[in-house]
């Protein structure tokens, strides 16, 4: 579905991308690992457009988008949360959700979702009216996740989504993840610093470092690897 | 010591008062006009625009050509609106895009760069000769008895194209679509990127707003003065002082605040001692009442402080 081919990418005049190649197949759950400042944020932003990279290629369901403003790349199917949630703290929780589904005109379709999402975050139901920024942590994250599931994405790009949450909070924002996954067939491109939880989860692991691809494997030989029990497993 | 008063004072004369209130918010919907453009470009870009002002006067001058030309009122207000709509969204995307991205303060000289090239354009296209001219009103100036005071058309007229205008921009932005994503754009234009909204033309639109708005805040005041290049250089700062009172980040802050300066200019015009506070001390205790506000209340009698939790 999605496939990265010798991206590089930089800020300024630092380097933040080296030749970083992956693959996302349709319909799996994929994991990016690394410690801060790795690249793995980088990635994302690479692929949904926000940061145009130096050199290689990104393609989304065989179509090259690495030189697509994130505008378009959206309308294509891909959704990015990104880091730090960037909600619209000043606006609704409901105003959040109808600009998540901004690119489409479907009204009945966007009015069946709101209610769908609600079912799955029905914190948000009873919180409608409420501002963004006055929801608790865990909450924002909630409709941070809603308002990327409003533009029916195919592949969702997941920052952090545990960064500052009480574990309690975690799982069950994990637990979304899955159900979205399973049951509404979304793939999922996640970035985690808790790399236990996130091969858990995933069926594929990258794991960056200094903006290279290091090691790439199934989760579970990942979770085996010597090298990578040691630098993000911690045991 | 005995003051000289030009005015009887309001108990002696209520029917003057009633007329000073009238007038007063008559011109203060411009005020509120112009203050509402400013604060619609302050939103979306953090930045003050200061040739707001010229940018309207240099649609009164087009619109006063036109009316030379004998075009009736109405037809020269619509091609003077739209007229001005495409100068702010010109002047967007050709000279403030390019340093949007650079400081607040490389577009707030931007801003200030533009304010003396229109005047100077308008002064050599209209101005060669010096005079001020008078333009028409659309509305007229017969007078109309409200009861309480007697006060012309066109005061009444101005004050309901205010209204007006304010709420169709209410509508707009919290009732559309567009309205919701130009909010949006203010607020957070990387989040806005992603969800799929076109900031640029997001900031083109609210330019073209602005223009709109504050353009027709200058046709309308135009009959009130006279129209010549620094005709609104007064009006923008009182429009200042509006937006600033009212909050520069609350469109409906900045109208109340436009009615408050208003009301307030004329009252002091009217009831000051005429040796000790004369006209031209009116724009000084404007100002000087919106350091007072702002010095007990930063954010504006209307605006507020992000919400966000810590």
């Amino acid at each position: 579905m999605l496939k990265i081919s010798g991206v590089s990418a930089a800020y300024g005049p630092v380097q933040a991308l080296s030749d970083v190649s992956l693959e996302v197949p349709a319909g799996v759950i994929v994991t990016l690992l690394g410690s801060n400042g790795a690249g793995k944020s980088t990635t994302l932003r690479v692929i949904s457009g926000l940061l145009r990279p130096t050199s290689g290629s990104v393609e989304f369901m065989g179509r090259r988008i690495d030189r697509r403003a994130p505008e378009s790349i959206v309308s294509m199917g891909i959704s990015h949360i990104p880091e730090g949630r960037q909600l619209f703290t000043d606006m609704t929780v409901m105003e959040n959700l109808m600009l998540g589904a901004y690119t489409r005109r479907d009204r009945g379709g966007v009015q069946r979702d709101v209610q769908r999402v609600m079912d799955y975050f029905q914190i948000l139901g009873t919180r409608r009216d409420a501002h963004a920024g006055l929801l608790s942590g865990g909450e924002q994250q909630q409709l941070a996740i809603a308002r990327g599931l409003m533009s029916r994405p195919r592949l969702l790009l997941l920052d952090e989504p545990s960064l500052g949450l009480a574990p309690l909070v975690i799982r069950g924002i994990f637990e979304h993840i899955q159900r979205i996954n399973k049951e509404d067939g979304v793939t999922v491109l996640l970035v985690e610093q808790d790399a236990m939880l996130a091969l858990s989860l995933a069926s594929y692991g990258y794991v960056l470092e200094t903006g290279r691809v290091v090691i790439s494997a199934a989760s579970g030989r990942l979770r085996e690897d010597e090298g990578v029990r040691r630098s993000y497993l911690g045991y | 010591m005995l003051h000289v008063f030009l005015a009887p004072a309001p108990w002696e004369n209520w029917d003057l008062f009633g007329e000073q209130i009238v007038a007063g918010l008559a011109t203060g919907s411009i005020y509120a006009l112009v203050a509402l453009a400013l604060v619609l470009i302050y939103r979306s870009t953090d930045v003050i625009n200061f040739a707001q002002g010229e940018m309207a006067m240099f649609t009164t001058f087009a619109m006063w050509s036109l009316t030379l030309a004998g075009f009736p009122a109405w037809t020269v207000i619509i091609i003077g609106i739209g007229l001005a709509g495409a100068m702010g969204g010109f002047i967007e995307m050709t000279i403030v895009r390019p340093v949007e991205n650079k400081s607040a303060l490389s577009v707030v000289v931007v801003t200030l760069g533009l304010f003396v090239l229109i005047n100077s354009l308008a002064s050599a296209i209209w101005f060669k000769s010096g005079e001020p001219k008078t333009f028409p009103t659309p509305f007229s100036d017969a007078s109309v008895d409200l009861g309480f005071a007697r006060v012309t058309q066109h005061h009444i007229g101005i004050l309901i194209t205010a209204l007006v205008i304010t709420g169709l921009m209410y509508l707009l932005f919290n009732y559309t679509k567009v309205g919701l994503a130009m909010r949006a754009t203010a607020h957070n234009p990387v989040a806005s990127r992603l969800m799929g909204i076109r900031v640029g033309w997001m900031l083109t639109l609210g330019w073209m707003l602005a223009a709109a708005v504050g353009g027709v805040g200058g046709v309308l005041i135009a009959h009130l003065t006279y129209l010549a290049p620094y005709f609104m250089l007064p009006v923008v700062l009182y429009a200042f002082a509006a937006a600033v009172l009212g909050g520069l980040d609350s469109p409906g802050g900045a109208v109340a605040g436009g009615f408050a300066v208003g009301v307030m200019e004329n009252l002091l015009g009217t009831y000051t001692p005429q040796d000790v506070f004369g006209p031209e001390m009116k724009l000084p205790l404007t100002l000087l009442l919106l350091v007072i506000v702002l010095l007990v209340k930063p954010s504006g009698l209307f605006g507020h402080a992000e919400t966000r939790r810590v």
